[in-house]
């Protein structure tokens, strides 16, 4: 059984999160960085854990830990932000997340791809592409367009005093775009 | 990209200016019907359309614009009037060419070829009617046209020119055959072309593929002195184009004391006695007109205006702004080296090159800037022809067209003021027997200005019309769900809701306005360049839209501040001073959030606070008092680091709904730096 929309041969890079393994298509990721000095920005989400400098450009940094609801990482020790590249709001925009630690590419067959389940994930379904399996582990492919959309990204911002809490996945935003 | 495409997007690009100085023109003329500048300067927009679309192979165009061209010769020589319909028509054509151009740039719908038809046949109507008519003058002439009056029977009588034509050696390489040129003439009239092959090198110097020749040609026609110059249209800057009524030319001959003459004429010394005798020959037969003397200064002024401006990519702008950017970091962190290290002369060079980088980055800075008016002008023919459209009589009057903003803040502000205008049009302004029983003037009048306050850019859009109603309003928001029933709400608050998205009030939808979309679009676009919507509205007497917009995007001037590890720039140009404060003192009157400064009470925000940052206050804080539109409020800061040139960087569309953080800038040790919109800030203290 395969997916919709994979029709061929495509490779992965792949990043554990959580003793999980996910994998996002190669051809969005621009370069893997040693984790460095992330600058907090104020009155954001925890996710939105700041903005590196990035050869003189600035880069936000989402902590997908915190994105998709788990715990803080203990230790940073083998952490890596992968910079990827995406549209946001009809912008091309580079964006950095923040994983435990980077696998290796691998290639995956279509038959090699499973259509996400129904039931039995902590993420959002529309976040995940598909299941893929490789020596015997499920590695869960990201549909990085939804993970990273606007909406997911842009969480309204109210003037109280707390920090926003995290509201995985379910986040409200203002300007209502089709994706 | 290969030569020719290039090319072509170089025929894109001038054709899309001219025509848009066709509607500047065309709108000129309507305004002051005699201005003969003005039709001059359509019919060579016209020209130079027609003659490079033929160029580049877009015959359509070029067939379309002869016909347009045909129409503005009868006007420019007089035998057609300035008429509304002829503006019309015009105007209509401008937009069929655009469309074309869209259509050929793969860009736009196909343009119906019938349409096209139409407007030539109504062109070649109105020349017809017009000639039968004999002019009645729908607008009043006024003294520059009657100066000119003279010109129109000129096509009756022959003239006789002298023409020099010096091409630059390099003409082929551009693709001009000046060959064309002396048929065109041959065209026009009796010809004699002499040609000179003095320059011609020797065989081993001379290079096949320039040009060595040049030519006098002594011309006897029926034809204005500005038809021949119409021949030199394409080849003004690569050739060297003497043109001299012969008339003149005796005249100089007679009083050789004006200087100009007198260099011309050592310039011809070379020429054949046998010319001279020839012409004195023609001289006697023709009976020459005066008169063109005028006409004759026009191209000349026009040519000086267009020799004084370079056409640059913009992203070439973009890139050296970008490397100017990368300068002003470098510079810093250079700053911060040689403070360690302590040597005069390393300091000396240091400051010189920290000067020099200044400079450099204001005077790159103000390429980029842009003065308004351009934008003012494209808003001429949108109320001209939307009040019409809608039956009304508007006014547009432009303030302050001189305000320069940055021109990536321009282009996006197109839209958000087509917006505002058309609802002001529709929604604003009464039609005008309303306004006559209401006692006003029955024309209405929209005033868009723009002007400089602190560090924003102000643009407003003002109507004298009817006002936002302010009850509708709350009604609509209270049916939505927006604001409770019983809510105190000031007005100003409820102007806002007109930018909602979906709000409408209008109950019917016309095609103008009233969907309910628009102004929430005007709103986001404000916003993403990090602006602010004001609204002002009085109840029958009209309505005050305010768009505060920040002056520049790239670098500024900022005062840099930290908080424990964390640090912030502030626009250094609302900073009004740096106090110290014991933390003591702030005790006392907490509470109020109010600090007393020599006797001044200052509200003030703790940055600490307002950000969450975790660790201890130092016993002696520093705070920052900033003037935002005229109100004093204090930023308590760790400690003031000092001044720092600023590269904006942008954060990108993820921090969007971030106000308080207008972007960020790399220190001169790579650390990253976020620097604080004080006007949000205050807003919300």
């Amino acid at each position: 059984m395969s997916v919709q929309g994979i029709t061929q041969t495509s490779q992965y890079l792949t990043f554990k999160l959580d003793n999980e393994i996910y994998a996002m298509d190669i051809t969005t990721v621009r370069e893997v960085l040693d984790i460095t000095q992330i600058t907090k920005v104020p009155q954001m989400p925890d996710f939105m854990c700041g903005v590196i400098n990035l050869r003189g450009s600035v880069v936000p940094v989402v902590d997908l830990r915190l994105k998709f609801g788990l715990e803080k990482a203990a230790s940073l020790r083998e952490a890596c932000i992968v910079i990827i590249e995406i549209i946001l709001d009809d912008e091309e925009t580079v964006l950095g997340i923040l994983v435990d630690s980077v696998q290796e590419v691998i290639s995956l067959e279509p038959e090699q791809i499973d259509p996400p389940p129904r039931i039995g994930t902590r993420l959002k379904t529309q976040f995940i592409k598909g299941m893929g399996k490789k020596d015997k582990e499920f590695i869960i492919i990201l549909e990085t367009a939804k993970v990273f959309s606007a909406e997911e990204l842009a969480v309204v911002q109210t003037t109280d005093d707390i920090p926003m809490p995290e509201t995985p996945g379910g986040t409200t935003a203002e300007n209502e775009n089709d994706d | 990209m290969n030569e020719s495409n290039r090319f072509i997007a170089e025929f894109y690009n001038e054709t899309e200016e001219l025509l848009s100085g066709v509607e500047d023109a065309v709108l000129d003329i309507e305004e002051n019907p005699g201005d003969q500048e003005a039709v001059n300067r359509l019919f060579r927009a016209i020209h130079t359309i027609k003659g490079s679309g033929s160029m580049f192979g877009f015959d359509t165009i070029s067939e379309f614009a002869h016909h347009v061209e045909t129409a503005l010769d009868n006007v420019r020589n007089g035998t057609v009037p300035v008429s509304k319909a002829l503006i019309d028509l015009i105007l209509v054509s401008r937009d069929r060419i655009t469309a074309m151009l869209a259509e050929a740039n793969g860009a736009g719908p196909p343009v119906d070829p019938r349409e096209g038809e139409q407007i030539i046949a109504s062109l070649k109507g109105l020349l017809r009617s017009d000639v039968a008519e004999v002019p009645v003058d729908e607008f009043p002439k006024d003294g520059p046209e009657k100066a000119c009056v003279p010109d129109a029977p000129a096509p009756q009588n022959e003239a006789v020119y002298r023409i020099r034509i010096s091409p630059d050696p390099d003409i082929f390489a551009m693709g001009m055959d000046p060959v064309m040129l002396l048929y065109d003439l041959a065209d026009m009239g009796a010809c004699s072309v002499m040609v000179h092959t003095e320059k011609v090198p020797d065989l081993e110097n001379l290079s096949p593929e320039s040009c060595y020749l040049f030519w006098d040609i002594l011309l006897t026609t029926t034809k204005s002195l500005n038809a021949v110059r119409d021949v030199f249209i394409f080849v003004e800057d690569t050739c060297e184009i003497v043109i001299e009524t012969v008339e003149e030319k005796a005249a100089a001959l007679e009083a050789s004391t004006v200087p100009r003459s007198g260099d011309i004429l050592a310039e011809c010394g070379d020429i054949h006695k046998k010319v001279i005798d020839e012409e004195s020959d023609t001289l006697s037969k023709e009976r020459l007109k005066p008169a063109q003397k005028e006409q004759k200064v026009v191209p000349q002024t026009h040519k000086s205006a267009v020799a004084s401006t370079v056409r640059v990519p913009s992203d070439r702008l973009d890139k050296l702004i970008n490397l100017v950017g990368e300068l002003v970091i470098n510079q810093a962190r250079l700053t911060q080296v040689a403070s360690n290290i302590n040597d005069t002369h390393l300091g000396e060079s240091v400051e010189e090159i920290e000067r020099l980088t200044g400079e450099l980055r204001d005077s790159v800075l103000n390429i980029r800037m842009m003065p308004i008016g351009i934008t003012f002008n494209k808003f001429r023919r949108l109320v001209r022809d939307l009040s019409s459209q809608l039956h009304k009589e508007v006014e547009l009057i432009t303030k302050g067209a001189e305000t320069e903003l940055d021109k990536t803040v321009l282009e996006r502000l197109d839209d958000p003021l087509v917006h505002l205008i058309r609802n002001s049009i529709d929604h604003g302004v009464e039609p005008p027997e309303v306004r006559e029983r209401t006692g006003k003037p029955k024309k209405g009048t929209i005033i868009l200005s723009a002007g400089h306050k602190g560090t924003n850019v102000v643009i407003s859009i003002q109507d004298d019309g009817k006002g936002l109603n302010v009850e509708t309003i709350r009604k609509k928001a209270v049916e939505t769900g927006v604001i409770p029933e019983n809510a105190e709400i000031p007005d100003k608050k409820i102007f806002t809701q007109i930018l909602a998205p979906g709000f409408s009030t209008t109950s019917e939808v016309t095609s103008v306005s009233g969907r309910g979309v628009g102004l929430d679009v005007v709103k986001r676009t404000i916003e993403s360049l990090r602006g602010r919507i004001d609204i002002d509205s009085v109840p029958g007497e009209g309505t005050k839209i305010t768009l505060i917009l920040p002056l520049t995007l790239a670098i500024i001037n900022g005062l840099l501040v930290n908080i424990e590890d964390d640090f912030f720039v502030l626009p250094l140009m609302s900073v009004e001073e740096c106090v110290e404060i014991k933390s003591k003192e702030i005790e006392t009157i907490n509470g109020r959030n109010i600090l007393n400064v020599r006797g001044n009470m200052v509200p003030y925000i703790r940055l600490r606070d307002r950000f969450h940052i975790a660790g201890r206050r130092p016993e002696v804080e520093h705070i920052v008092i900033t003037n935002v539109n005229d109100s004093r409020i204090g930023f308590v800061v760790d400690h003031v680091i000092g001044g720092h040139q600023t590269v904006i960087k942008p954060l990108g569309p993820a921090f969007r709904y971030n106000k308080e953080i207008s972007g960020a800038t790399i220190l001169g040790d790579g650390t990253v730096a976020l620097i604080l919109d004080t006007n949000v800030l205050l807003e919300s203290a």
